[in-house]
């Protein structure tokens, strides 16, 4: 392991009562980089990200950040050390306002109101929307919601997982705008994506799963260029995600 | 608050129509002081329920701990009630206002610091290790609710006990023609005030907050670095004293003490949790007035249906809507 590298699950193994998901996951995800997860449905990836977080408990292996062993901590103490989780669900509370939503994340203090800016200049649609329940919010908003929650305050590493799954075309530009302004600041990124455009618009990095396993990572313009590649890990081809 | 308001839904104006609907259709049907009486005594017998049943619609909502033995708690208020009383006879005798709110101001804090205590000692010694697992959850509070029953026999002896109203709360005001029962007054300002404050609790502080955000959603309130364990305690210590305070003034009102009197009300917080939706604080207040009034406006109307009139509406209310009035998480 050298000092590039932020996140490190080696030879990861997850159960889920008798049912075996993860069949050891290596990966790497580099300080300041955005990694895409990329794998067809049923792979892992969910369950990774989940593993990462301790919402499900690894079996085996080591999780790693920043060198210090995460695997055997609780979820709220791996939280605590800088990392932020946007479920697939999006994990918003409907019953909270956006403004509440969002003040779960921060501090004993508050809001940083230079951060708040730069959060609501992200996404101004939420602006519009602050006081109203997060329930009554469209899924794009939804999404922006969840998203600007978990980078409220400063995070080390900022996980995210399929943030564009059922949403308009308009509304995906807007988050991969968002996820470049991100990158922009280089905040560690992982993040777990199906749609191919979106993937090769933000990725630095690309790992992609396959029945519970990493079975390729590299670069990810280098997977974009290789259609061959893209079909023989993801079966899609480039020209119809275009 | 008022973007909250103005961004409902129609349908979802609905339940809050439900009460005043209630109260002004039942007007027509009885003479004006026999609709003022018994409105007020559903109302007052309304927020003694939401005493009984807040703390647990937060337990159920926030935790999904299924405890049969929140009447333990009911129990032992009652009790202490008799206990303060008695040792404060005098107080509670006196035609003074001023002393035998005193004495009740007594027993109030003394069930809510006991029965909260009493709480504490059971999450720490049972709940905690039942957590996410229904039937034995279902299984050691029933056993629980038996214990406690015969911890109260033990200490208090197995005979019902007399709980007299003090001597300012007896009698009745008349208003407008129609007679009610000064206690039921003071019934309904104590539950106003408990309602306010657990409204202020829960939309504005932090703790709050997060216990809002924990019944809609655990998995992620975790995520965001937040223990819950610690907030799961301080929810159930809250809602086994409220349960204390909830038995005090259900003993008052009863003006007899039994080891049974928690347990009895055991099925009819249920009700009221269903009706409300589970973990809604406002949810739980408004379908205690609902069985309040329903259970007065019945008995008074066609007494041969009040037995089964709270459970006739919570199957109409289901019928209506399936998750009860103000489901937590639906929007």
């Amino acid at each position: 392991m050298t000092n590039d590298i932020l996140l490190e699950l080696a030879g990861v193994h997850t159960h889920i009562g008798r049912y075996h998901i993860l069949h050891g996951v290596d990966l790497a995800v580099r300080r300041g980089r955005l990694t895409m997860l990329l794998g067809r449905n049923g792979a892992g990836k969910t369950t990774t990200l989940r593993t990462i977080m301790g919402l499900w408990r690894r079996s085996a292996g080591e999780i790693r950040f920043d060198g210090a062993p995460i695997g055997a901590l609780a979820t709220p103490d791996i939280a605590r050390l800088g990392i932020a989780y946007v479920p697939e669900n999006m994990g918003i509370f409907a019953e909270l306002t956006v403004r509440e939503n969002l003040l779960l994340a921060t501090g004993p203090e508050g809001f940083d109101e230079a951060r708040l800016e730069d959060v609501q200049a992200l996404f101004p649609a939420l602006r519009e929307k602050w006081n109203n329940p997060a329930g009554s919010l469209s899924g794009g908003q939804k999404q922006m919601l969840a998203i600007s929650r978990a980078i409220i305050e400063e995070r080390r590493l900022l996980i995210v997982d399929e943030p564009t799954k059922g949403l308009a075309p308009a509304v995906i530009q807007l988050l991969i705008d968002a996820f470049l302004r991100l990158k922009g600041t280089a905040t560690t990124i992982l993040l777990v994506e199906q749609n191919f455009h979106m993937a090769r618009s933000v990725g630095d990095d690309v790992a992609v799963m396959d029945d519970g396993r990493i079975v390729h990572t590299g670069s990810m313009a280098a997977l974009a260029a290789d259609e061959a590649l893209q079909q023989h890990l993801l079966g899609l081809s480039l020209a119809s995600h275009q | 608050m008022i973007a909250r308001w103005l961004s409902l839904r129609a349908g979802d104006w609905a339940p809050y129509a439900l009460l005043p609907l209630l109260v002004l259709a039942t007007l027509p049907v009885m003479s004006f002081s026999t609709w003022l009486t018994l409105t007020v005594a559903g109302f007052a017998m309304g927020m003694m329920l939401f005493l009984m049943a807040a703390g647990l619609t937060l337990i159920f909502g926030l935790m999904q701990v299924f405890t049969f033995a929140h009447g333990a708690f009911i129990t032992l208020g009652a009790y202490l009630a008799v206990s303060v009383f008695g040792a404060l006879a005098g107080w509670s005798s006196a035609t003074s206002w001023a002393l035998n709110l005193a004495v009740l101001a007594a027993a109030l804090a003394v069930a809510l610091l006991a029965s909260g205590a009493a709480g504490y000692v059971f999450e720490r010694l049972i709940i905690r290790r039942v957590y996410g697992a229904h039937l034995r959850q279902i299984l050691i509070t029933m056993g629980g609710l038996i214990i406690a029953e015969q911890l109260v026999v033990a200490i208090w002896g197995a005979n019902p006990l007399p709980l007299p109203k003090p001597a300012s709360f007896q009698g009745s005001l008349i208003i407008a023609g129609a007679a009610i029962e000064k206690y039921r007054l003071i019934a309904v300002v104590l539950g106003l005030a408990v309602y306010a404050g657990l409204h202020l609790l829960l939309n504005r502080t932090r703790v709050g907050l997060l216990v809002r955000a924990g019944v809609e959603n655990i998995e992620m309130v975790e995520a965001l670095g937040y223990r819950i364990r610690r907030l799961f305690i301080g929810v159930f210590v809250t809602g086994t004293a409220l349960a204390g305070i909830g038995g005090v003034m259900w003993g008052l009102y009863q003006e007899l003490v039994t080891r049974s009197i928690g347990s009895e009300m055991t099925i009819l917080i249920f009700i009221i949790l269903i009706i409300g939706g589970l973990g809604s604080i406002g949810g739980c207040f408004t379908a205690a007035i609902l069985v309040g009034l329903v259970t007065n406006y019945v008995g008074f109307l066609a007494p041969k249906l009040a037995l089964g009139s709270t459970i006739l509406l919570m199957m109409l209310v289901l019928l209506w809507r399936p998750r009860g009035l103000f489901p937590v998480g639906a929007g």
